[in-house]
Order: structure tokens, then sequence, then C-alpha cells
């Protein structure tokens, strides 16, 4: 069954052709378990196994996208256009993209990325700051991207209020746009819910996809409802890796949607050897979990704290799950890791 | 009574409201005498009325038109806008302080170089973050080496104005910038993070600066650059009460992802002054007091002399 095309508004074909598209972001969002160490040779290595099991696209950055190599962030073992080219390279028939959020990544960084061979680039903003990314929109298209949006902690606000954001991003070139659960918080129709109304308000211009994690274990639950609620790009990640406790595991995901006659187009036999072979090898710590990321989806805490939280915990002597609800009753939005600091400093009665 | 020096608001926005009232209520050498904005509904220029500045919603072309044509044009627009105007205002002599990251002119930080600035046409304020951070990077860099420096500003969404949202790659690029030419720092980066939490946010900088393992090994010489970073802050609230210290400099021993070199990290918070949006908004409060007082000075310095001396100085101060 061929499913039917997403068109724009000027009638081009535009977004994924397959029945639901796999972002396989092992490479990306899992760069924050491996504390942005990837080096090449991995990165090869992956992207090889990943394109030979016909995953149609590959994300490949720093976790925190283009530009995030820092204190702040971690900084990267290799620069993130050099893993991208080396990704472009691997890949046959995957595309690769790349992750942008404004206020770290700027249009520059974008235009190194798609020069390394990115064709898809994946714009992200907190849940309510989409007006902020209509620049590297624009930039985008001009560029030649493939353009996604990423809503990020999309927990935090309603349905209605997101699907007016993700108009935002639609109108400004974005073909697809994602609810994205960043802390892992959002539980069986909470996500469908939101998919359906980004449904509602963009699927005439634009597809809707989901990004999950694993934190109260919902990833895979989440991403079939939303697919089943309109969502056509669903992303995941090897043996779940990803911040907090993982994303939606890739290998999981194909075999569920394939059992469910949902055509991802991924060979299952070879996912299985591609987690087990190739990925779980280079896995330093495999995300699970536990006390710390199960906090982070309770609390609806951004997950690539997870790993920051600890280092401040251990260094200022305070409990890091405590560090983490602390992070959540404060609102603090992705990007804010400098405030686990700040929070260790005031629970070890130094600020 | 002393001449004042005659000034203009261009850009009746969050950044040209606050700083409004900063002139108005709290300036002896300035004479706000106009606010100039591009569309009649603005807001800002409907309250600029109503306190009693002379307001025009036909841009520059009308302000430079008056018969009594302003010593002193704060713009408040942005970059473009200022790229367009600036080269208008320097044939007229008008001084320019620019609020947007346009950066014709040097970067000026009145805690850092104001006075190497004040004889310049044109003097650029950085960003909020830089007018908040790259003091603190100057005063590491003042005493040992800053290999590379970092700064994270989080403000709250409602004190970011269409300007700032629609240009955020102008705020990365220019405060990362002035780290380097003004703050010391031999490369440098930027990071800006809006947070829409309620109730609102206070603006919070964090400045990271990698320096060598001898800062952690000697005592003598972090306390050194403890008490120089002390200095700088403190010359900081001279302008902006509400800037300080959230805890003291903190320490961090050299790590191999580092490069080798140690890192200190110092925590900043700015409480505005309220005088437009509330004291959540200290990124507004930052850029327009600095602005006001390279405006002050420039005005007492240079402005007010030239025209007292025509009024053979009597009244000055």
């Amino acid at each position: 069954m061929s499913p039917t095309p997403t068109l724009d508004r000027d009638g081009t074909v535009i977004g994924t052709q397959r029945e639901v598209r796999l972002t396989d972001t092992t490479l990306r969002d899992g760069s924050h378990p491996m504390r942005h160490r990837y080096s090449e040779k991995q990165v090869r290595e992956v992207v090889r196994a990943l394109d030979d099991a016909h995953v149609e696209v590959i994300e490949v950055t720093h976790g925190d996208g283009l530009g995030g190599s820092s204190f702040n962030y971690g900084f990267e073992a290799v620069d993130s256009a050099e893993l991208i080219a080396a990704a472009v390279e691997e890949a046959k028939q995957a595309k690769i993209a790349c992750l942008a959020l404004p206020g770290v990544a700027t249009v520059e960084h974008m235009k190194q990325a798609r020069d390394a061979g990115a064709s898809i680039i994946r714009i992200a903003t907190h849940c309510t700051e989409a007006d902020v990314s209509i620049e590297h929109f624009q930039a985008a298209r001009e560029l030649g991207f493939e353009t996604v949006g990423f809503l990020m902690l999309a927990h935090r606000i309603e349905p209605t209020e997101l699907a007016t954001q993700a108009a935002i991003m639609a109108d400004a070139g974005c073909q697809c746009v994602y609810v994205v659960d960043s802390a892992g918080a959002l539980i069986l129709e909470q996500a469908s819910d939101r998919v359906k109304a980004l449904v509602d308000t963009i699927g005439d211009r634009a597809q809707v996809g989901y990004h999950g994690h694993q934190n109260l274990s919902m990833g895979v639950a989440n991403s079939v409802l939303a697919y089943r609620a309109g969502a056509r790009q669903i992303d995941c990640s090897v043996y779940a890796m990803g911040a907090g406790a993982g994303n939606t595991p890739t290998e999981v995901m194909a075999a569920v949607f394939d059992r469910l006659g949902v055509d991802t187009e991924v060979d299952v036999f070879k996912m299985l050897e591609v987690a087990d072979k190739v990925v779980r090898p280079i896995i330093e710590r495999l995300p699970v979990m536990d006390h710390g990321s199960i906090m982070q989806g309770y609390a609806g805490v951004y997950s690539s704290f997870l790993l920051h939280a600890e280092r401040a915990a251990q260094r200022y002597g305070v409990p890091a799950p405590q560090l983490l609800w602390e992070a959540g009753q404060r609102g603090y939005v992705g990007g804010q890791e400098d405030m686990l600091i700040d929070i260790a400093l005031e629970m070890a009665g130094q600020a | 009574m002393a001449t004042k020096a005659i000034a203009a608001i261009v850009g009746p926005g969050n950044i040209g409201t606050d700083l409004m009232f900063k002139l108005l209520n709290r300036s002896d050498a300035i004479d706000l005498r106009y606010m100039i904005g591009v569309d009649p509904a603005s807001d800002g220029l409907a309250r600029a009325a109503r306190l009693g500045v002379t307001t025009s919603a036909e841009g520059v072309d009308w302000l430079l038109a008056q018969d009594e044509a302003p010593d002193i044009v704060f713009e408040a627009t942005g970059a473009k806008a200022h790229l367009a105007n600036a080269p208008r205002y320097a044939e007229r002599g008008i001084v320019a302080i620019d609020l947007t990251p346009a950066a014709i002119g040097p970067y000026t930080v009145p805690s850092i170089n104001l006075t190497e600035n004040l004889d310049q046409p044109n003097l650029n304020m950085v960003t909020c973050g830089g007018q908040a951070t790259v003091p603190i990077v100057s005063a590491i860099s003042q005493v040992v080496p800053v290999d590379y420096a970092e700064i994270v500003a989080s403000i709250a969404s409602k004190s970011a104005g269409p300007g700032t949202r629609a240009n955020i790659d102008e705020f990365v690029e220019t405060t990362a910038d002035a780290v380097v030419k003004i703050g010391g720092a031999r490369t440098g980066k930027a990071i800006i993070i809006l947070n829409p939490a309620e109730p609102a946010v206070l603006m919070r900088n964090t400045v990271f600066c990698s320096v060598p393992a001898e800062v952690v090994e000697n005592q003598e010489l972090q306390d050194r650059v403890t008490a120089s970073i002390h200095r700088v802050a403190d010359l900081v609230r001279e302008y902006v009460p509400g800037y300080e210290l959230r805890a003291e400099p903190q320490y961090e021993a050299p790590q191999e992802i580092w490069n080798g070199m140690a890192r200190v990290a110092v925590f900043l918070q700015v409480t505005g002054r309220g005088d437009y949006l509330p004291p959540f908004a200290g990124n507004l409060d930052i850029i327009t007091s600095a602005a006001a007082r390279v405006g002050e000075l420039i005005a007492t310095g240079r402005i007010i002399p030239a025209k007292n001396a025509d009024l053979s100085l009597e009244g000055a101060n």
C-alpha cells in the first residue's frame, strides 16, 4: 500500500514517501550518553549499518546540535561537520540530517553542515518560542535543506497552543513539525492529542513527527499512538541511545510497526543485528530508567540535563534526583545546563 | 540652568521605551526631546507622547528635518535600520549610541572601555548579554590569559521583543565577537536561551573561562582573579544596581577534554529596576543603563561644554 503523498501549498511533494519514516538519532541524541565523544570511525560504522538496514534518515550532530560543542553542553571529540561529511560518504540510500538550536547554532553553522552534505536540517526551539526559528527556516530553504521543526518540551503546553507554534514553523518554511517529548513526560493520549492538534492545523502543508524518550517507558507506545494520530515521521535510537533514559529504540520500533502492518521499509532482522553487533559494542553507558531519568519524566525535565546534573551533584555533594526535581520546579528549558550548577550551589548552601 | 544635550531615541520598542524612562527620570545632562518610530499605532510612541516627548511615526527622515536637530541619537531599532541610518547621523555630526547589533562603531562597555570611546561618532552597546558578561571576561583576562570564554545568557521570553527574536543570530555573533575584542579572550562563544516560565525568570548569565592550570594550583593567583571579578562587578553595579554574583567564582581543575586547561565559572543575576518592564527584564536594564551612562558622559564631556561656551560657560553643571 503506498501512502498518500504530502503536498505543500505550492503542490510540491514533501517529507517522507514511506508509510512512516524512522529517523534514527543514535548519532545525535545518542551523543549525550557518549558525552559527545563519538569518533569518525564509530560514525562510519553505525551509518553503514543503519543504511544497510534501510533506515530512511540518520541524524548526526553534537547532542545539542550544531555549535553545541561547549563548556555548557560538553566539547565534542570530532567537529560535527566532519562527522556529517563522513556519514554522507557512507550512506547509500539514507539521508543525513543534523540538528540546530537557534541561540546556539547560527545560519553560518547550517551552511557548514550543508557544505558537508547534510540534506535535512532539524531546527529546534522550546515549544513556546517557535518565532526565533523563522530566520533559520528561511535560510534553510534557501540552502536547499529538507526542513524539520522541533517543538521541545512539548508537555509544557496544551495541544492547541502547540499547534499555534507549529503553524509559525510551517509558515516559515518547515516541512514537518515534531511534537518533541524532551522530558519523556507525555503519556499515551497526551502525546497523540498533541500530534492530532498539529495534523489538524498544519496537515494541509506539512507533515507531523514525534520524538519520544523512555523516561516513563512510553517511547514505543506513544510513537504508535502518534502514528495513528497522523504522524508520518518517528524518531528512534538504537539501544535507545539518547538523553535521559534514552529514546524510542529503533530496533523495537521497526519490529512493532512491522507486526502492526505499518511499512517503515526497515529490515527488522538487519536492525536487530545492527543493534547487537555494531552499536552495543561502542556504548560506554547504556541509557536506563533509573532514579534520575524516571524523575526527569515525572518532573518534566529536559532529558539532556541528566549527566550534567549528576556531575554537579557529585561535585557539590547533593543528590542528583532532587537537583533534577528542582530544575523541573523552576521551569528551566533546553539549553540551561548551567543552571544545574547554580541549583547545586544553592542546595550546598554556597549561593 | 545648564544647557542639556538634546537627544532622540529611534525605535520605540521594549529597549527604546525602557531607555526613555531612564533618560527622563535620571539624566542631568540629557534632554530627551524626540521618540521616533515608523508605526503610528506603536504603543511606545503613544507612551512617549503621554510623557511629553515629541513623537513621530515618520522615521529618521522626519527627525533629520527638524530645525532643532538632536546632539545624540540612541538607536534602538535593528541592525539593518542602523546600518542605513548611521551615515545620515554622521553627516550631521550627531553622535550615535547604537543599541542594535550593527556594531559600526567600537563596542562600548562602560566598566571596560568607556573613556577610550568618548570621542567616537558612533558607539556600539554590544548586546544585553554582552553588557552583562564581557566585563567578567575582561576582569579575568586582566589577571591571567583567557584562551576561550563562553557566555550563556538566559532571559524571560516576555522581555525579548520582536527585533531580538527575528535576529537571534546577531546576538550570538555580536556577543561572541565582543568577548574576544574587548573581553580579551583569545576565542569566544555566546549562547542565548529564552525561558517562558511563569512567574517570569530574572535575567541570568553564566561566564565560563578557560584559564591556565596555575589558577587552580596557586591560591594567591586565584585570589587575584576572584578579586578582579568582584572589583569589576562593583563597577557595573554603579550603573546597574541589580547586577550581582549568585555565588563565589567556581574554579575547576584541568581536564583533558578542556585541552588540559582549568575553568572558572561565574554565575550572574541581573534584576532590573522595573522602569518599563518588571524587574525580571534585567536584560533591558543592563543595556539601557549602559547606553544612558555613555550618553550622560558624552553629553557632559563634549556637547554641554561646547554649548555652554557659546553661553559664556555660565551655569555649567
